[in-house]
């Protein structure tokens, strides 16, 4: 026998069902309560950075849009710090940096208004490309999906990222590329299966 | 520059992401090896969420959705339980979003075609962060099973769905929560997706007594685990991966 390491196990995942927007996004739902639903909002105030629109919609193996989805990303302010608690100081204070979407409940689209992030450094203090983490939950997703967006405009910080550089297949990077559609737009789809299979990060 | 990263996670211990006994999950299963590296400061960090968002009611499903002076209809409880980390710590502030099916399995939702009537006074979501201590409670009225398309009579066990931050974005987790001596809990398909019963089991919520409001209401007690956080006195290197 040898000394117990006294760890837990994490709760296992289950899935968020059919009806995650009766809890996350309960007004959304037509459940009117708590004054609003938590993650509509990114920007309480006047922001500093560029303002963006973050669209795009989430894929089954079929090609079709799930419509059951909810989607939630966590970024930098434009000066590359997240707000609440970045042990390298505070935010920009009228930016959340957390967004929540529960999709069109016909097209399945999810949207996101918000700040191009500046860059973060990575483990070795080398600075990343801009990019935002995703989380995608969905009946049928049993472990909610973690994947990041880079922008397809950033080609040199992209280049000399220390994530997108290392990546085997280089053919799979650019499923995770949000493209310019419009001035300040960009579009961001994700593809659950297929030969665009968006890569999804275990981290 | 110091940072301990989260813990990798079991990919034994959670559900894979193919099921087929779970339709749903064939279409919606990533089919390609994951990418994997160490946590960084985008997933160290995550939002906070103060007790100011909070309204009086919100952990309080019996009464806050009911008219005034009327209350859902079902076996009254309690639950309430810690969120820890994998090293046994309390995280305090962790926003705790739940939701369920009315006593008769029931959920309020355009989507829902289950012939079970509505409870007009149960709108059956709520929410609450953990305390100091890691500790959250919350009332509400114990979930009916339902039936659901998948198999031809597949049923689910009455249960609570839990969607919990905690202080970093690798940390986030929905699951949900049984009920302990529920016979429905080990014929459903979803809950079946866990290959390990000893994770089953920790997701099954234990009667308790001593925690019963006398005349009122029944407690079951469930504790939440998040994945844990390195505890180390050398830096990393600045070697990269
Ligand atoms: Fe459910």
């Amino acid at each position: 026998m040898v000394q117990s390491l006294n760890l837990l196990k994490e709760s296992p995942s289950q899935t968020a069902g059919p009806y995650v927007h009766i809890g996350c996004t309960p007004n959304f739902s037509g459940i009117d309560i708590y004054g609003g639903d938590l993650g509509t909002t990114m920007k309480t105030g006047p922001v500093q950075g560029t303002e963006i629109t973050l669209r795009g919609a989430v894929f089954d193996g079929t090609g079709t849009p799930l419509r059951d989805a909810m989607v939630e990303i966590w970024q930098a302010d434009a000066n590359g710090i997240y707000p609440g608690n970045d042990p390298r100081g505070a935010a920009d204070p009228h930016f959340t940096g957390w967004g929540r979407s529960p999709g069109d409940m016909e097209t399945g689209e999810f949207t996101f208004q918000t700040v191009k992030p500046g860059q973060v450094p990575w483990r070795n203090g080398q600075l990343q490309a801009p990019h935002i983490t995703f989380w995608i939950v969905a009946r049928g997703i049993n472990l909610g999906l973690q994947t990041r967006m880079y922008f397809a405009d950033e080609v040199e910080a992209n280049a000399a990222d220390p994530i997108l550089s290392r990546i085997e297949h280089q053919n799979r990077v650019p499923t995770l590329l949000a493209q310019p559609d419009g001035t300040g737009v960009y579009r961001f789809d994700i593809r659950l299966q297929g030969d665009a299979e968006t890569i999804f990060f275990d981290i | 520059m110091t940072q301990n990263g989260y813990f990798a996670r079991d990919t034994q211990w959670h559900p894979p992401a193919l099921t087929p006994g779970y339709k749903t999950s064939v279409a919606r299963s990533p089919t390609r090896a994951k990418l994997s590296f160490p946590t960084s400061l985008s997933e160290e960090t995550g939002p906070v969420f103060g007790h100011n968002i909070l309204g009086p009611l919100d952990n309080d499903l019996i009464h806050n959705f009911a008219a005034a002076d009327q209350s859902a209809i079902g076996p009254r409880i309690v639950v309430y339980g810690r969120v820890l980390d994998e090293t046994g710590r309390p995280v305090p502030g962790a926003l705790v979003e739940v939701w369920q099916a009315n006593a008769g399995g029931r959920y309020r939702h355009k989507k829902e075609s289950y012939l079970a009537s509505l409870d007009p006074n149960f709108g059956g979501c709520g929410r609450v962060i953990t305390d100091e201590n890691g500790c959250y409670e919350f009332r509400t009225i114990q979930p009916g099973p339902y039936p659901w398309p998948n198999g031809p009579n597949d049923w689910r066990p009455a249960h609570i769905h839990f969607s919990v931050f905690g202080q970093g974005f690798a940390q986030r987790l929905i699951t949900q929560m049984y009920f302990e001596g529920d016979p429905m809990i080990w014929l459903c398909p979803i809950v079946g997706t866990i290959d390990d019963p000893r994770a089953v089991e920790s997701l099954v919520a234990a009667l308790d007594m001593t925690r019963t409001i006398p005349m009122d209401a029944r407690a079951y007690k469930f504790d939440i685990v998040l994945r844990g956080r390195r505890q180390t006195f050398f830096e990393n290197r600045a070697e990269g991966l």
